[in-house]
This record gives C-alpha cells, sequence and structure tokens, in this order.
C-alpha cells in the first residue's frame, strides 16, 4: 500500500502540520516558535451564542 | 456590611479564557472589591456568577455577551471597578503576533484561503466545542480539542463521523499532543526519537515524555485521545486509529499506551489490536493491576515505570534516595500527606503510589480501590485533590495556566496540624504558566517553621520555555523537596510519614 493509499489519519504522522487555532490565542505563539504554520480564527460563539442553535448549525454544514 | 453587584454586559464581545483571567483579577484587586468576574455569559458560566451571587436580579445574557460583574462594599467602589474594566476593554489591543497577522472569521475561511491546513486546535468554550470540532471535520481537518465540559454524545458521534471520514479526532479534554515536533496544547520541548505515545491523559503523556527526553531518548510524536476515549460509551475509537497510525509509522519503534484503567472490554479490543502489532508496546493502565498482555507488550501501573520500560528498564532518578532524604529531615505534623496537583494522571499516579505503600487515600478524581472525597467519608486518610478536574476549571483556565486554583487550599495545608507532607506538581511546557515556581514560592514564603514538608516534581525538560533546571531551583532555594519524577515525590512522602511515626 503506498502512502497515499493509506486512510488520512495514517498519513497524518508523515505530513507537515498546518493548524487552525480556535480559541485561546496563546498557543498560536507557542505553535510558531516551533516552525508551524498556524491560522488563528477570530472566534465569536455562532447563532447569537446559543449552544444548541450553534451545534444544528454545524449538523446542517452552516 | 453594605454589598453592591454591578453588572456590564457587551453583546457580541469575545475574549479567550486567558484574557478573562487577567482583566479579572485586575478587577477583582480594585479597592473596596469583594469579588469580581470577567466571563462569557454560557449557559454554565451564567450558572456559576449566579451561584457566586454575582449576578443583578433579571440579568438575561448569551453566550456570546461578555458579562464583567462587580460585588463591592459600595456603589462608588463598585462603580469605579466597573468603569476600570471598561476602559481596559476598550484599550487597543497590543500588536502581538496572532494580531498582527491575518485571522479569518471561521475555519471555513481560514481553510479556503489556505487549503494546506490539516488540523485543527479547538479550545473554545465546552458548549461551543462541539459544532466547532464538526465544522473542521466537515472540511475534511483532523482535530485536537482542548476544550472540556463536551457531551459524551457528542463526543461519539464526532469520533463515529472522524473514523468514517479517515480523520483523527484527540478529545474532547485532549490536554497535550505532539505531532511531527508540533507542540499542540501544552506539550514540552522534547527530543525527537524513535518512542510513540498514545495518551488517554495530558499530564500522562507529559511526564513520560519528558522522563524519557531527559534520560537521553526521544519521541516520534505523541497522539491524545482524550480521558474518555477507553471508556465503554466511545469504546477506544481514537485510540485504535493511533495504533493504526503507528503501526505504518516508520519513525516509530517502540509505543507506550497511557490511560486510567479502560472498561474490559475496550481493554480486549485494544490489547488484542496490539498483539497483531509488528511493534512492541508499553501498556501503562494508571492503577490497574496487573493485566493479561500479548506477548509484545510489558505492563507498568505507574508513569515513571513506563517511561523505564520503553527506556528498556533503564532506571530513571538512579541517585535519588527517598528514605536517605527523609531520615534527614526534622518531624511535623501529625502524619498525613495533602497532595495538590495540577495534573490530573499525576494525581491518580499518586493514589496508586501511597495505596501501594499501605496508605489510606481519598481523591476528588478517585482510582478503582480508592474513597471519592464528598461521597464516601474521608476522616484519617490523605488527600489528594485534582485541581484540573470539570468541578475547579468550570469558567476559569487550568491550573498549568493559572495556577493560583491552587493558593487557597495551599495556604490551609501549610497551617494544617494533622499534615506532616504537601504534595505538589509543577507542570511546564508550551501553554503552561511563565512561572510557576516564582508564583509558588510567594505563595509558601511565609510558612511557620512548623510547617508540612513541601515536595514537588517538575514535569518538563531543559528545553521548554521556563528551564526545568532554573525551576527546580526556584524551589529548592525556598526549601521545596524537589525529585526527580512524580513518582519519586510520593515515594518520598511515604518515607516522610513513616519515618516520622517511627
Amino acid at each position: 500500500m503506498t502512502d497515499q493509499d493509506r486512510p488520512q489519519y495514517q498519513q497524518l504522522l508523515a505530513r507537515k502540520v498546518e493548524v487552525v487555532n480556535v480559541g485561546l490565542e496563546g498557543f498560536v505563539k507557542d505553535l510558531r516558535d516551533c516552525g508551524i504554520d498556524v491560522v488563528h480564527v477570530d472566534w465569536k460563539p455562532s447563532a447569537g451564542g446559543d449552544p444548541q442553535m450553534a451545534a444544528l448549525l454545524a449538523k446542517l454544514g452552516v | 456590611m453594605n454589598v453592591v453587584v454591578l453588572n456590564e454586559v457587551r453583546k457580541g464581545f469575545y475574549l479567550d479564557s486567558v484574557a478573562l483571567m487577567r482583566l479579572s483579577r485586575e478587577v477583582a484587586g480594585s479597592p473596596g472589591v469583594i469579588e469580581a468576574a470577567l466571563m462569557m455569559g454560557t449557559p454554565s458560566n451564567a450558572a456559576i456568577m449566579r451561584n457566586a451571587g454575582l449576578l443583578e436580579e433579571g440579568t438575561a445574557v448569551k453566550g456570546n455577551d461578555l458579562v464583567i460583574a462587580v460585588k463591592a462594599e459600595s456603589e462608588t467602589a463598585a462603580r469605579e471597578a466597573l468603569d476600570n474594566a471598561i476602559k481596559s476593554l476598550d484599550k487597543p489591543k497590543t500588536q502581538g503576533e496572532a494580531q498582527s497577522a491575518w485571522r479569518p472569521h471561521s475555519i471555513a475561511a481560514a481553510v479556503k484561503v489556505r487549503p494546506e491546513i490539516n488540523l485543527a486546535l479547538i479550545s473554545v468554550p465546552g458548549e461551543f466545542a462541539a459544532s466547532e470540532a464538526r465544522k473542521a471535520l466537515n472540511r475534511g481537518l483532523h482535530v485536537l480539542m482542548f476544550s472540556d465540559n463536551v457531551s459524551l454524545e457528542d463526543e461519539l458521534s464526532l469520533k463515529q463521523q472522524a473514523r468514517a471520514a479517515g480523520l483523527l479526532m484527540m478529545g474532547p479534554d485532549c490536554g497535550t499532543a505532539v505531532i511531527g515536533g508540533a507542540p499542540l496544547a501544552f506539550a514540552n520541548k522534547i527530543r525527537r526519537g524513535r518512542i510513540g505515545i498514545i495518551g488517554a491523559s495530558g499530564t500522562g503523556t507529559q511526564e513520560v515524555s519528558c522522563l524519557i527526553s531527559e534520560a537521553g531518548a526521544g519521541i516520534s510524536h505523541a497522539i491524545g485521545v482524550g480521558g474518555r476515549d477507553l471508556k465503554k460509551d466511545i469504546g477506544g475509537i481514537t485510540t485504535l486509529m493511533a495504533i493504526d497510525a503507528f503501526e505504518s509509522d516508520p519513525e516509530t519503534d517502540h509505543v507506550v499506551l497511557i490511560s486510567k484503567p479502560p472498561h474490559p472490554d475496550v481493554a480486549k479490543s485494544v490489547l488484542e489490536r496490539i498483539g497483531r502489532s509488528r511493534k512492541s508496546y508499553t501498556v501503562c493502565f494508571i492503577g490497574a493491576s496487573e493485566i493479561e498482555l500479548p506477548p509484545n507488550a510489558r505492563f507498568s501501573p505507574t508513569l515513571k515505570g513506563a517511561a523505564e520500560l520503553a527506556l528498556g528498564d533503564k532506571k530513571i532518578g538512579a541517585g535519588f534516595d527517598a528514605n536517605a532524604v527523609a531520615s534527614r529531615l526534622p518531624r511535623s505534623g501529625r502524619g498525613g500527606i495533602e497532595g495538590l496537583f495540577a495534573g490530573g494522571t499525576l494525581c491518580a499516579e499518586a493514589q496508586v503510589i501511597l495505596a501501594a505503600a499501605g496508605r489510606k487515600v481519598a481523591s476528588n478524581a478517585a482510582i478503582p480501590g480508592v474513597v471519592k472525597l464528598g461521597v464516601e467519608p474521608n476522616a484519617g486518610r490523605d488527600r489528594l485533590i485534582d485541581l484540573g478536574d470539570d468541578e475547579y476549571t468550570r469558567g476559569r483556565p487550568h491550573p498549568m495556566i493559572d495556577p493560583s486554583v491552587r493558593d487557597d487550599a495551599l495556604r490551609a495545608a501549610l497551617k494544617n496540624r494533622d499534615l506532616s507532607v504537601v504534595l505538589l506538581d509543577l507542570v511546564l511546557g508550551y501553554g503552561a504558566h511563565a512561572d510557576p515556581a516564582e508564583h509558588l514560592t510567594k505563595i509558601v514564603a511565609d510558612r511557620g517553621q512548623d510547617a508540612p514538608a513541601l515536595i514537588a516534581s517538575v514535569v518538563g525538560t531543559e528545553q521548554d520555555p521556563q528551564g526545568r533546571s532554573a525551576q527546580v531551583r526556584k524551589l529548592e532555594q525556598a526549601g521545596i523537596l524537589v525529585a526527580p519524577s512524580n513518582a519519586q515525590a510520593c515515594e518520598l512522602a511515604v518515607a516522610i510519614v513513616q519515618n516520622a511515626g517511627r
């Protein structure tokens, strides 16, 4: 089996990690200090801050 | 005393929990303020504030509102503190690294512009974490979910979705992972090497990886799975995928699996899968009795033991003699031990070692065979507290980020004449407090001559931002005994109380 044929989770260990950070901003500096590319999301609770509505929207792919 | 409570609600204003902690502390330190909190208005945070009497009658908040709540001795003091908090919030942000870079508003926007992104690190409040993880999985990203307070139903459904898509879902409550040298969440600067780690616990992975690294060997990758992955409900979904991932990783020769004792059915399927592996394994089910293992695996009930097996039976801290250290110490207290841990797995390991030494133990995060605090009577027992447990972290940062969670309990322990020993852990590395030793030494500086002995272990490496030896030196200068590992700190605690009893 070639690397390309393996499921993505088996390829993760062989690939360069590139991160999207959602939440604590402090993690961004740590990753950059280790040479990891990272994009920080300027996150706010979705669905007007209603967790149940946010979960529903995420399930619907919104 | 006259007590005044004032609230200010900022609609649609988000700050992360570390920024909120800093501001909360600033406001709480204002003259005349009894208590203050800055929190996002999520349902669980609103309940915390309501229970603390910090929400005014009729104040309605939503999850995307920032709530500033001040309880003060007078209307003037409350108003002044509130005004200062508002001024701080309105101050322009400093141009930190994350501010100066491009900041998309969603995972979707980030991935659209940077399709190379392959992993989402999620640490938003628990109520919203599952939604963000689902968005990441929908876009083909692996996920490390640092957030806790996520339901078991959500965890199962996210892990099932991830497995179906061939993606790795690490967490929720995944404290650490190191993938290809990338420290994700709390992680240490460890040597690269050929030992892999699968950890259902954050600090367990940190302790084992640091002990291995400080002993001169190294780690290929550390995959976190979350504390509940090996429970019956989840069935070890991520653990089994991690075993597969290491199987095909040419950089890994040996794997250490760390978890609290799994459900027997889950243990069976995990051990059966390990038995089919071409690689050798160390299985560390903390607190489990010896279990039947396949020929390619060896068992350790402790983290230190697991690191030693992974190192090919090399002894860690071989020059450390707990009995010799204990024999040189003056006696104090009535023989009790209290452990105040930032690391949950370090607390579990302490329970294993104290119980094995014949001590009667109670804990808020009790392993099998240990009395659960608050549920069963615990008079006369050693108390081992996991300060990272949900009851202490709801609405506030983890004690590894904010060590002040430990301060009140530590001050009380220092005056408790029943205690002969207080056990402590300091966890260094990325994401952790910049100088936990400095914080700790300030708290214990004015302890009495007859205060219990303080014993600490430091989880970290010399290459960590805080520097292990510099932290150890600070502790030792403050009269705190530092052991080479958490296990040896516990052995020293036992030796001291046995010595005191002679």
